[in-house]
């Protein structure tokens, strides 16, 4: 069990590695110049080749790489280049570990970027996974118990329609209809749900259903095909000749086993999310990490890129290898082997 | 064929045929039997047609007895049993007889009612444990479940329960295979835990579901001791089902033997062995190995495949597989034999005339066996 989540450590991290090496080298072998962004309409060579040394793009793409690792484990300053911060060190910006690098655009560091988009990311992606897994798993046992009949006609068929409508659409229609036609909701806006719980849960109430009505209809037929087939096994006949109740049947023994393949596909969905949600957030102009991330390839900004691709993919492969931890202790016949 | 009617005179067809039984079967003598199943009928409809799977299939059992039910895959052995377990409500299956346990008839009372009855007076030990237990919850739990289900006590009381019934039916150091999970334990042992399981509430009507199919032999043998001795201990009355004629001598005390959702002989079990009366159970007989014969003879399978359940053929179910129609004084393939006595409690269902039957077994089919 130990060495089993070492080993997995170690390879969550070196696959990080990879993937954030590679994300620079596809960055540079593009035909833009990052540089360019960096310098609005009253462009000079002067300040055109000022910011490529203050951003450290003048430098080969393996240093670059190199300072971006250093500066996720040590910490770096800015600007990048070493005599620029000599003369003028009351620019200097410290950057401490793990930094992930400085936005240009925004002119901050991408960590206290971050900070501020997270918690919006956050907030959007747990509450929609709340209401999707209670409708998912919720209608899923219902269509698979009235399986071939109206309810299971209607779950399944309301899944489809979720999963068919592009989520701008349907984001589209809620900010439309109960926001700003019928005033039902406020027009979704950001609040730390520190300040103020209710406002924070109504402002996001249509995001949550935007993206719960996405996942929630995978989830209801997920959910349906695993009760169908564990609701089939011996021992749900055994636990009926033992004269236990129907629901207990159901939940206790039904579901319990259902529930394994649920819980992955929950736990990776989960992770992909908290990395931001690019079309939602878009949609409602909630500034979270997915839309930090689509402004930022927008913009050409690397760093942030880097950045995003960095937390997206960390997010993805440690829920992938909390999920393989979790199934050591969901099913007992799996041992976890170093 | 019609020629060969003709030849039987009334009085003759009486004396030689068996006599009428009248629902109420052979072995039954007192009028009211502890279980009682009346003319019992279960069928599926499938998109290919109505499934006959159990055709008017009656029979009883004392306390302290054992009925095996013998017959081959799909002969309705199982949904026999499943229907007395009222394990068909809730699905397709249309089941029409009565079902006496006791005063109750199990296919009236209430959902409820049954739901109580089932695990606490009545109990079942399936096939294969492996899939038949949860594989995510402990031994011990699964059957402190079965102890709750029908009365309240506390986790600490019915584990003791449950660690003395674990050491009553052999598993060694019960207290701590009460926590380890049905993966861990071996074939026979889980068996043992299956019928802990079923035994924990004392119930009166055991059924058993060819609980020694998936064992291998040692392990069959203690498991059959170990369910004749819980019998004398707690007096149950145990159904038996099984492919297995050996392993009903070895423990029935009356045999029913089905084929094709029928029942095609019903007799003591001793009456069995010696006159077996129908051609289907010569053919069981002479497919089973025998230790105490020095001859090496090939088995006799019984040869063609089981009938379908869905476009009954008419006549006798047996016909085509039947190596001694040319001896039936009717058309086996237009009319059906009914279940008539041959013998005092012992029935059978053949056009053969039972003189003729005893002839052919002596002559044809004991010397082989």
């Amino acid at each position: 069990m130990f060495y089993y989540i070492v080993r997995r450590v170690l390879s969550v991290v070196i696959m990080l590695f990879l993937i954030t090496g590679t994300t620079f080298l596809l960055f540079f072998a593009g035909p833009s110049d990052p540089a360019r962004y960096t310098c609005a309409r009253n462009c000079t060579t002067a300040i055109l080749e000022g910011n490529r040394k203050a951003l450290g793009y003048d430098q080969p793409v393996y240093v670059q790489y190199g300072k971006f690792v250093e500066g996720l484990f040590v910490g770096r300053d800015f600007p990048d280049n070493a005599a620029l911060r000599a003369a003028h060190p009351e620019q200097i910006v410290h950057c401490p570990a793990p930094c992930m690098g400085y936005s240009p655009t925004t002119n901050q560091t991408i960590n206290a970027l971050v900070a501020t988009a997270w918690p919006v990311s956050l907030s959007i992606a747990i509450g929609a996974f709340v209401i999707w897994m209670i409708i998912g798993v919720g209608g899923g046992v219902i269509a698979a118990l009235k399986r071939g009949r109206w309810p299971d006609r209607l779950i399944v068929g309301s899944a489809l329609i979720g999963f068919s409508v592009p989520t701008f659409f349907i984001g589209l229609i809620l900010l439309t209809f109960p926001a700003i036609k019928w005033g039902w909701v406020p027009i979704p806006h950001y609040f730390p749900f520190t300040q103020n719980p209710l406002t924070w849960a109504s402002n996001l109430i249509l995001p949550w259903l935007t993206l719960a009505c996405i996942f929630a209809a995978s989830y209801i037929r997920l959910t349906r095909a695993y009760m169908i087939e564990t609701m089939s096994e011996d021992y749900i006949r055994t636990a009926m000749a033992k004269g236990q109740t129907k629901w207990r049947i159901i939940l206790r023994h039904g579901l319990r086993a259902a529930l394994t393949p649920i819980v992955t596909a929950a736990g990776l969905d989960l992770g992909g999310l908290l990395g931001g949600a690019i079309i939602t957030e878009s949609v409602f102009s909630m500034h979270g990490l997915g839309w930090t991330a689509i402004n930022a390839v927008i913009n050409m900004n690397l760093p942030v890129i880097v950045a995003m691709v960095l937390i997206v993919s960390a997010f993805i492969v440690i829920a992938n290898m909390l999920v393989d931890i979790a199934y050591g202790f969901i099913d007992p016949r799996v041992k976890l082997v170093g | 064929m019609d020629d060969v009617r003709d030849e039987l005179t009334p009085a003759e067809t009486l004396e030689s045929r068996g006599t009428r039984v009248d629902r109420t079967p052979a072995a039954s003598t007192s009028s009211k039997k502890f279980l009682r199943v009346n003319d019992l009928h279960v069928s599926f409809p499938t998109d290919d047609g109505l499934v006959k799977a159990v055709d008017g299939v009656s029979f009883d059992l004392e306390k302290g007895q054992t009925l095996g039910i013998v017959g081959e895959s799909g002969s309705g052995k199982s949904v026999t049993s499943l229907a007395v377990m009222g394990l068909h409500r809730g699905t397709r299956a249309h089941v029409t007889g009565e079902i006496w346990l006791d005063d109750e008839d199990l296919l009236k009372v209430s959902d409820e009612e049954l739901r109580s009855l089932r695990g606490r007076k009545m109990a079942m030990i399936f096939q294969d444990p492996l899939s038949a237990l949860h594989p995510y919850y402990t031994i011990g739990s699964q059957i402190t479940e079965a102890i709750q289900v029908h009365e309240k006590v506390s986790k600490k009381a019915a584990r003791t329960t449950v660690i003395d019934m674990l050491g009553r039916v052999g598993i060694p150091n019960p207290d701590k295979r009460y926590d380890q999970y049905p993966h861990e334990f071996s074939g026979g042992m889980r068996q043992r835990a299956m019928i802990g399981m079923a035994l924990i509430n004392n119930p009166e009507l055991l059924i058993a579901d060819e609980p020694t199919t998936a064992l291998d032999v040692t392990v069959q043998a203690q498991i059959l001791d170990l369910m004749r001795d819980l019998q004398q201990e707690f007096g149950s009355a145990i159904i038996m089902i099984t492919h297995d004629l050996g392993v009903v001598a070895e423990i029935a005390n009356d045999v029913l033997v089905m084929y094709g959702g029928r029942c095609v002989e019903y007799a003591e079990v001793d009456d069995l062995f010696h006159q077996p009366d129908h051609p289907y159970t010569w053919g069981l007989l002479s497919s089973m190995p025998r230790l105490d014969r020095v001859k090496l003879e090939r088995l006799v399978p019984v040869a063609g495949n089981p009938p379908s359940l869905i476009n009954v053929p008419p006549g006798c179910a047996f016909n085509p597989r039947c190596a001694f129609k040319e001896f039936s004084p009717r058309p086996c393939d237009v009319d059906e034999p009914q279940l008539l006595e041959s013998y005092p409690k012992h029935d059978s269902r053949c056009h053969i005339l039972v003189p003729k039957r005893a002839e052919i077994f002596a002559e044809r089919v004991a010397p082989k066996l």
